[in-house]
């Protein structure tokens, strides 16, 4: 399993975690390429359905970032992805999918650094995890 | 056509001048003397109090000035000469020689990369790193072009070199061309210079320019930074290693008699010494502290961070300390700091890194400055102005906002650029006055049930993606995609020749999508979606792959890797575009007229601001007569009563047709949202307003402290101001108390206007009566920008000033001597007493506040003031868009202040009213009505109420959208449990196409 490289979607808002991705770039920081961003202009427009989809489709992780809290730029957009991320954790888990498969992030539009960390701690974290469950299943 | 205005400097404050001028529908010059707008904000690491990034906050303005149809940015251009009066100016204007011509220059940087001249001294870094002969300012820098410095420059100085043109892939760089005059005529002019930063040489004593860890403020901010030289690694400029103790030397240059110095306080240091202290202990465990004179955080919720920054942080306070010099250690290269702690002892420290807080002084040149424009300065250098009359220069017609007036922090800059906005706007408008006529374009091709057809771009960036995306493979990888029909690359997708050919291809190739597989949607996606409306298409069928700052930049090492990556996110994004569907925002009515609850100055001001501009205010006032605290007043303001002032106001508002003065009445309630409010009042009134703006003032505290009410001696500020006036305060032992009511246990902030009050009181009684003994006992004298004469001229009277600790209760007086531990002496001390002035606090009113914010749902601070949309660059904006706030009611503050706010928030309210209809934003939410089954779950989701439960006729109950309140984060669509809310442009069905594109190909496509 040493040449599993993990792929991950990653839900971005447009005003804070896409921003702080951006400037990620700015600043040239490396990061493992194993994640494709999908912009939303809240985290809180992150369907539950998204994550299960992405998840069906055979992703071995899914990230949500959002603002901080008390920043969002949409009033409380982030408390509430943060509720149903909690939720969807113990739906997965129920399913047989380890909850830290998925995770929930806060990244401000300055904060490139934290972009990269948090992605390279995720792919570390899923690369220990392994593939995803359904594709054991495949196999 | 109606005459234009202008507006010179490029700092926030012109910016933001600008927009609410342009969007007001009046043209706009914005003339800026260096090469890029932004000043010095876009230099600053974060912003006070919010710790925001100050580039990310900036940005998006400096774009929206860049873009905006009604502004042409003149940046590298110089105001030469006024001629012509108000109304009627003829402005010669210098357009000085780039030898880069804009329209050519993409930005690129190649031309750089090659220059030979290298090593000169970068402005934009303050001297910490160098630059070449041909650069561009800054990564943010707007416009993004090069720039030729005419004075290293080897082929203007000797005609031999020309490498930076052979590089120019584009041909943009002519060395041949000339500085030029131009000339605009304008109906109003803002100046808006802004500041220049104290020498820090002329304090020998700190050792500036000789020790190599002294740095200023300005510096330590861009070292701070992370889009800085060290790349935001605070580093010991003589080691570079990292610090283990830094020291910040407040008034630095400021509230000095010292030669060279400046007499008055700067106003912002304490906050943004505390804001670098905070942001340093972020970088890495340290130990810092901040030596300083008085501490003064009298802005909203300053007290509360300079609180975080002690208790949290742990940065050390040292009060009263007035560092008197710095030593070097010259083996180490430590310095030593030498001050006098609580217990008055002499302490000599040694710290890595001393950050000398440099006040603020008159921009450079200020002087010619003035004088080309003809207008006065003020005895300090800065441009002169009255209390009653803060964004008036001496010449009509030439309006000033920002630092150029007074050292001040960005919020009060942009409420008074937008008041000067206000005022210039005045001198334009008139009963002929046509606003800009908005853009034509062709019209759009309907898409409805056609097969998509796609146009894909892939841009080179320069070498920028091209170096590690394989740019040829992923186009010709889209040419395989379905519905793609045309896949091109582009060297520079966003230079003009690119964005004609995407305009071009839509009727070419009979294009109904077009992606863009380029930078970041978040600057660039205005930009193609402007292509597409010139081609034909409607904006929202555009769609972006973000391949370059989300791939090729953070993948700089891995090519194939990256090539893969840019084919996914290219394949996902012709996947949602395909989706996509043209969407219009809704035409939003508005009602051309103002609401202004509150009828004191600050109301009065915004009421004749919006009726100058010609249109109708109700003006409501609870009380039988207008004039609100103002009327407690009886001093004067630069040679003029109060009360005169007043009056005068008064009588111009209840004179003006356009101004309708409800007085006794009080608002029942506003239903409605921007545009189409219906302002309900008790006496009965139901009218249609555009805006609302709340001017409610505050209340003053009635302190219950000291026996106030029942001791004759005692009375507060407002009692003694009278009594002073009309001859019957006579006592000759006075003690002042501040901080009643405010900086306590139960009142976490400071009111602002007391210091001077007490002050100004003082030297009154001490003009009246020099024998009399007058004592000010404080926890901190903040008498923040020019009122520090007050300070300076009760200080030469013999006014004694008494420290007490700051986190002690009130001194204790027994009904004849006031006992209080004074801090200097380290002593208690007792003070015959035969009048004690209370200086009690302003209150938030926080109960009527909540009472109207109630009614149009907007947010109250924890300290019970209005909570602004954004403390920094909307501060008289509500998030709830058409209400608006301004005066005391948004906090404590003086009258000059509130009276620029006002005029601020006009402005701000004049952008809407002036227009007929909005255009909301297209993406937002819409119900199903098909599949809802009214459960409600969305209503009480959204933090807007955009939605409500309708009735149908057959009895059900739906949502329903109102598209004018939402602002489409589609929060409401991922909670409907009945899959029946959408959300435009970013549909189920799109986003889902988007992740299966992801997934359900390999890794790269192939």
């Amino acid at each position: 399993m040493a040449d599993f490289e993990p792929r991950i979607v990653a839900f971005c808002c447009n005003w804070c975690s896409y921003a702080g991705a951006d400037g990620a770039g700015v600043a040239r920081l490396q990061m493992p390429t194993n994640f494709r961003i999908i912009r939303t202009m809240c985290s809180a427009r992150v369907d539950p359905e998204f994550v299960l989809r992405a998840f069906a489709k055979g992703a071995d992780g899914v990230v949500v970032l959002g603002c901080h809290p008390a920043d969002c730029h949409y009033i409380g957009g982030n408390y509430r992805a943060r509720r149903r991320v909690a939720l969807l954790r113990m739906v997965l888990e129920q399913y047989g999918f380890d909850p830290k498969r998925l995770k929930l992030e806060w990244v401000s539009a300055s904060e490139g650094e934290k972009f990269q960390k948090t992605i390279v701690e995720f792919v570390d974290t899923i690369k220990a995890l392994g593939p995803t469950p359904l594709q054991k299943e495949a196999n | 056509m109606s005459k234009s205005a202008l507006v010179i400097g490029g700092g926030i404050a012109g910016i933001q001048a600008s927009l609410d001028l342009a969007d007001r529908g009046i043209h706009v010059y914005l003339v800026e003397k260096d090469a890029t707008i932004g000043g010095v904000m876009c230099r600053l690491d974060k912003t006070f109090p919010t710790n925001d990034c100050s580039a990310c906050i900036l940005s998006p303005k400096m774009a929206d000035c860049n873009g905006h149809p009604n502004i042409t940015t003149l940046s590298y251009h110089e105001v030469q000469k006024v001629d012509g009066q108000a109304g009627d100016f003829k402005v010669t204007v210098l357009k000085k020689a780039r030898y880069v011509n804009p329209k050519e220059c993409t930005g690129c940087g190649d031309c750089l990369a090659k220059c030979p001249v290298k090593n000169i001294p970068d402005k934009y870094e303050y001297g910490l790193t160098t630059r070449k002969a041909i650069y561009i300012p800054h990564a943010q820098a707007v416009p993004r072009v090069a720039v030729i410095d005419k004075d290293y420059c080897n082929m203007i100085k000797k005609g031999k070199c020309g490498i930076c043109a052979k590089n120019c892939g584009k041909g943009a760089i002519h060395y041949d061309e000339q500085d030029e005059e131009i000339v605009l005529e304008v109906g109003s002019i803002i100046a808006a210079p802004g500041f220049k930063v104290w020498d820090a040489k002329i304090a020998t004593e700190y050792g500036y320019g000789r020790y190599q860890n002294v740095v200023t403020a300005i510096e330590y901010e861009r070292m701070m930074c992370a889009s800085g030289p060290d790349r935001g690694h605070i580093k010991i400029p003589s080691s570079g290693e990292d610090p283990k103790k830094v020291a910040y030397i407040q008034c630095c240059g400021s509230r000095s008699e010292k030669k060279g110095w400046k007499k008055y306080c700067s106003s912002v240091c304490c906050m943004y010494a505390t804001k670098q202290a905070m942001i340093t202990k972020e970088h890495g465990d340290l130990q810092e502290d901040i030596f300083f004179m008085d501490i003064r955080s009298y802005g909203k919720e300053f007290e509360a961070y300079i609180h975080r920054g002690e208790e949290e942080y742990g940065i050390k306070m040292h009060r009263g300390a007035r560092v008197s010099n710095i030593e070097e250690d010259p083996v180490t290269k430590k310095l030593i700091i030498n001050y006098t702690d609580d217990e008055n002892n002499g302490v000599s420290e040694e710290f890595d890194i001393a950050v000398l807080s440099i006040g603020l002084a008159p921009p450079e040149g200020a002087e010619e400055f003035a004088q080309t424009l003809g207008i006065e300065l003020n005895e300090y250098g800065f441009c002169k102005t009255t209390v009653f009359h803060p964004l008036e220069t001496t010449r009509p017609g030439i309006f000033v906002t920002g630092a150029f007036a007074a050292p001040k922090d960005i919020p009060t800059s942009v409420a008074e650029a937008c008041g000067s906005s206000a005022k210039a706007g005045a001198w334009i408008v008139d009963e002929n006055f046509e606003p800009c006529a908005p853009k034509v374009y062709p019209e759009e091709k309907d898409v409805e049930g056609k097969e998509p057809r796609v146009g894909v771009w892939v841009c080179h960036c320069g070498i920028n993606i091209g170096a590690t995306v394989d740019v040829p493979a992923v186009a010709e990888y889209a040419k395989t995609l379905p519905n793609v029909v045309v896949a091109e690359q582009s060297q520079y997708a966003c230079a003009q020749d690119c964005l004609d050919a995407i305009s071009n291809a839509i009727t070419e190739h009979d294009l109904n999508r077009v992606v863009v597989a380029s930078c970041t949607p978040r600057t660039h996606e205005p930009l193609f979606r402007e292509a597409c409306r010139n081609g034909g298409l409607n904006k929202y069928l555009c769609n972006m792959a973000n391949i370059r700052d989300q791939c090729s930049w953070i993948h700089m090492h891995e090519p194939e890797a990256a090539t893969k990556k840019a084919k996914d996110l290219l394949r996902m994004a012709i996947a949602k575009a395909c989706l996509l569907e043209p969407l219009v925002g809704s035409e939003i009515p508005v009602t051309n007229a103002a609401a202004v609850i509150g009828g004191g100055i600050t109301g009065m001001t915004a009421a004749l601001d919006i009726a100058a501009q010609g249109y109708p205010v109700h003006l409501v006032e609870r009380e039988n007569e207008l004039g609100g605290f103002a009327r407690n007043f009886r001093h004067k303001e630069d040679g003029v009563a109060v009360q005169d002032f007043l009056a005068e106001t008064i009588a111009k508002v209840e004179k003006c047709p356009l101004i309708t003065v409800h007085k006794g009445a009080e608002v029942k309630d506003i239903p409605g949202y921007v545009g189409n409010f219906n302002l309900q009042l008790t006496d009965g009134t139901d009218a249609p307003v555009g805006a609302v703006l709340f001017a409610v003032g505050a209340g003053a505290y009635e302190p219950t402290e000291y026996n106030n009410g029942s001791d004759a001696k005692v009375m507060t500020q407002t009692v003694a101001e009278k009594k002073i006036a009309d001859g019957s305060f006579n006592a000759e032992n006075v003690v002042f108390i501040q901080c009643v009511g405010s900086r306590s246990s139960t009142v976490n902030y400071c009111s602002r206007v007391c210091c001077a009050a007490s002050l100004r009181m003082a030297i009154q009684i001490k003009m009246n009566n020099p024998m009399a003994n007058v004592s000010i006992v404080h926890k901190d004298i903040r008498t923040y920008g020019f009122r520090e004469e007050l300070y300076t001229r009760a200080c030469q009277l013999g006014v004694k000033f008494l420290r007490y600790p700051v986190d002690n209760d009130l001194p204790a007086y027994d009904g004849n001597v006031v006992k209080a531990y004074d801090t200097v002496l380290g002593a208690e001390v007792e003070i015959p007493v035969d009048a004690l002035v209370l200086a009690a606090g302003i209150t938030p009113m926080r109960e009527e506040k909540e009472n109207l914010a109630k009614m149009v749902k907007v947010p109250i601070s924890k300290d019970g003031y209005y909570f602004e949309a954004h403390q920094k660059l909307r501060p008289v904006d509500f998030a709830t868009e058409g209400v608006y706030v301004a005066g005391t009611a948004h906090w404590p503050k003086f009258m000059d202040e509130c009276i620029a706010q006002a005029s601020g928030a006009a402005s701000r309210m004049l952008t809407v009213i002036s227009k007929d209809k909005l255009i909301s934003e297209g993406i937002v939410a819409s119900a199903n009505h098909a599949r809802c089954d009214g459960c409600g779950v969305c209503v009480g989701c959204c933090d807007y109420n955009a939605i409500t439960l309708v009735e149908m006729p057959n009895g059900t109950l739906k949502s329903n959208v109102n598209a004018g309140l939402c602002k489409g984060c589609g929060c409401c669509v991922a909670s409907c449990p009945a899959g029946a809310m959408e959300q435009r442009g970013f549909k189920n069905k799109q986003i889902i196409a988007e992740i299966d594109a992801c997934l359900d190909f390999p890794v790269g496509g192939e």
